[in-house]
């Protein structure tokens, strides 16, 4: 029999609603595994194990007195430290916020708590974002369950390896460049990033804002529909938020790919694609094909530009946004009453982000600045456009389109860290969805020697739908999903 | 030889824009990591971008306004709760001028 913290979201939610067991007990067991296993994987930077196991028994206390429960009655959820949550510590795994405790919640955890979702911990994270393997964190690495000396991807790596180690049965990641699907796919589970404006950013602590978006990491495509019915829809306190009318994705878990058709576009199995990663992702497609869809290979030209083009925005939009950390209202402050205020600043800024973030703020500001405006961040924009363009031609075409989430498997801790460039090329196939705001997912879809391959599956504008039902049908008619790391 | 697009000297006076100080050491690592990174970029210099309109924001969104009512806030305290420093009912910021 399966333990408790191996179950799914929707078996979870089963067992407690008929009794079978109770949300406490799962609380309990799931902290349990925590203690158990995070001093090697290193998911969390904060766990909430007392207002979890309160919460969790007043969860019980409900069902025992019959009243009705949310969508999510007792399901143990990790968060992105990214994510703000009132009275809960949201660090961004920086020091620059080592001590920040938000006053309010972000809006998609209002609606986990409107739902009886038990939120448990905030998870591990590439400083402020800004990362591919969860290097960055001010709090040290977190460390791939499949294999420890690898890297989880990133940067949302604690909210991957929390659902991997089952130290979690949902979590939250949010995905600027890559960084729901990129450690979705170096962790084996299934990483969605919904269509722009879907989810509300209110809370959100913001790196580029026109490419974010929050979406949830699961063990399963039932469960990625199941989380993001509950967190989609309409917020005014977000002025991006497009206005749809809330849906049960869950619906749209079919076990059906027939007439389906697939784009292939060539640039995805580029120069730098590990030839195991490419067979493997061409055997899905196969698979698919078996089971009823049809593929055709493509070329998007400007799929070679859309790595450039998406760090040059991204820089510029953060060095913009992040130049509200000065010290004063929140945030790291050096101890010092002597000098003038651009001094403190600069040192503020100094101590309180690590090198990467200092990185993408310099260049972002030299993007932004007289005389390199046209050249890099006008232009970027309306490279945007043509990459836009490109894709709407191509869904005219195609229903999704298939290719690798991540370029090569995961790599050691510490391999690519000295050599920014280098970490760069691993988004070369995640960007391009953030730039045109298409909603995209990573399954898994195989291993090379002994470590994940993920699929990544785009579709258009507001068609998660489409992404959901391809991804069940895979997830359906093959194993990987049942395979898990054995970190005993 | 790699081209370089930015100097030391460059990286400084834009450093001192971003208002973050940075060690000789980081200075002369990020010059060399820049000038890498910049040469990476000029893969957008060939595309011709000529009469296309630049892409801020991926939806079709006009100002989103809405009426000027008030709304539950923050209490001082709560809003003061993170500051590294305050006085009375104050943050206390550097000086200005």
């Amino acid at each position: 029999m399966l333990k408790l913290h191996e179950l799914t979201a929707r078996e979870t939610i089963k067992k407690i609603l008929s009794k079978e067991t109770t949300a406490e007990e799962f609380i309990q067991s799931i902290f349990e595994r925590i203690h158990k296993f995070d001093g090697k994987v290193n998911a969390y930077v904060t766990l909430v194990e007392g207002t979890a196991l309160k919460k969790a028994k007043v969860i019980d206390k409900k069902i025992s007195e019959g009243k009705t429960v949310g969508r999510l009655a007792g399901v143990p959820i990790a968060i992105k430290d990214a994510i703000c949550t009132q009275g809960i510590p949201t660090t961004c795994s920086s020091r620059m916020l080592e001590n920040f405790i938000p006053p309010y919640n972000a809006e998609v955890i209002e609606r986990i708590n409107q739902e009886d979702g038990i939120i448990i911990g905030k998870t591990n994270m590439d400083e402020f974002a800004m990362g591919s393997s969860t290097e960055t964190s001010y709090f040290g690495p977190t460390h791939n369950p499949w294999d420890l000396s690898t890297v989880p991807g990133g940067s949302s790596g604690g909210s991957a390896a929390c659902i991997s180690s089952s130290e979690a049965i949902l979590s939250l990641g949010t995905d600027t460049g890559g960084s729901i699907r990129c450690p979705a796919s170096y962790c084996s589970v299934v990483g969605l990033k919904p269509t722009y404006g879907l989810v509300s950013r209110y809370g959100l602590i913001a790196y580029a804002n026109s490419l974010e978006q929050i979406g949830p990491m699961t063990k399963n495509v039932y469960d990625s529909a199941l989380f993001l019915s509950v967190i989609a829809g309409h917020d005014s306190k977000d002025s991006t938020s497009v206005n749809e009318t809330q849906k049960d994705y869950t619906k749209f878990v079919k076990d059906t790919v027939q007439g389906i058709k697939i784009g292939v576009p060539k640039e995805f199995f580029g120069e730098g694609t590990n030839q195991a990663v490419e067979k493997q992702v061409w055997n899905s497609i196969h698979k698919l094909e078996e089971l009823g869809a049809s593929y055709e290979e493509t070329s998007l030209p400007t799929l070679e530009q859309s790595l450039a083009t998406y760090y040059i925005i991204a820089m510029s939009e953060a060095s913009s946004n992040l130049a509200r950390f000065d010290g004063i209202r929140y945030g790291y402050r050096v101890d010092k009453d002597e000098g003038d205020w651009a001094t403190v600043y600069s040192q503020d800024r100094k101590i309180g982000f690590g090198a990467e973030v200092r990185r993408r703020i310099i260049l972002g500001t030299y993007a932004l600045s007289t005389g390199y405006y046209s050249k890099y961040y006008l232009k970027a924009l309306k490279i945007r456009t043509l990459i836009r363009n490109n894709f709407e031609k191509a869904f005219k075409k195609f229903d999704v389109i298939i290719g690798p989430t991540m370029p090569f498997p995961p790599f050691k801790i510490g391999e690519k860290i000295e050599d920014p460039l280098a970490l760069y090329m691993s988004d070369v196939d995640t960007v391009s969805a953030n730039l045109a705001g298409l909603p995209a997912i990573s399954i898994p879809c195989g291993f090379t020697d002994g470590l994940p391959i993920g699929m990544q599956i785009m579709a258009p504008v507001l068609r998660e739908d489409l992404t959901l039902q391809v991804a069940y049908t895979f997830e359906h008619n093959t194993d990987f999903k049942n395979q898990k790391p054995s970190i005993e | 030889m790699k081209r370089q697009h930015v100097s030391k000297k460059d990286v400084e006076h834009v450093a001192s824009l971003a208002h973050i100080e940075l060690s000789d050491q980081e200075k002369a690592l990020f010059t060399e990591q820049f000038n890498d990174i910049l040469e990476y970029f000029k893969k957008i210099d060939s595309v011709d971008t000529n009469g296309v309109e630049p892409t801020y924001h991926v939806l079709d969104l006009s100002n989103v306004s809405r009426t000027d009512e008030t709304k539950p806030s923050l209490s001082t305290e709560e809003a003061l709760r993170n500051t590294p420093k305050k006085e009375k009912k104050f943050f206390k910021a550097p000086r200005i001028v």
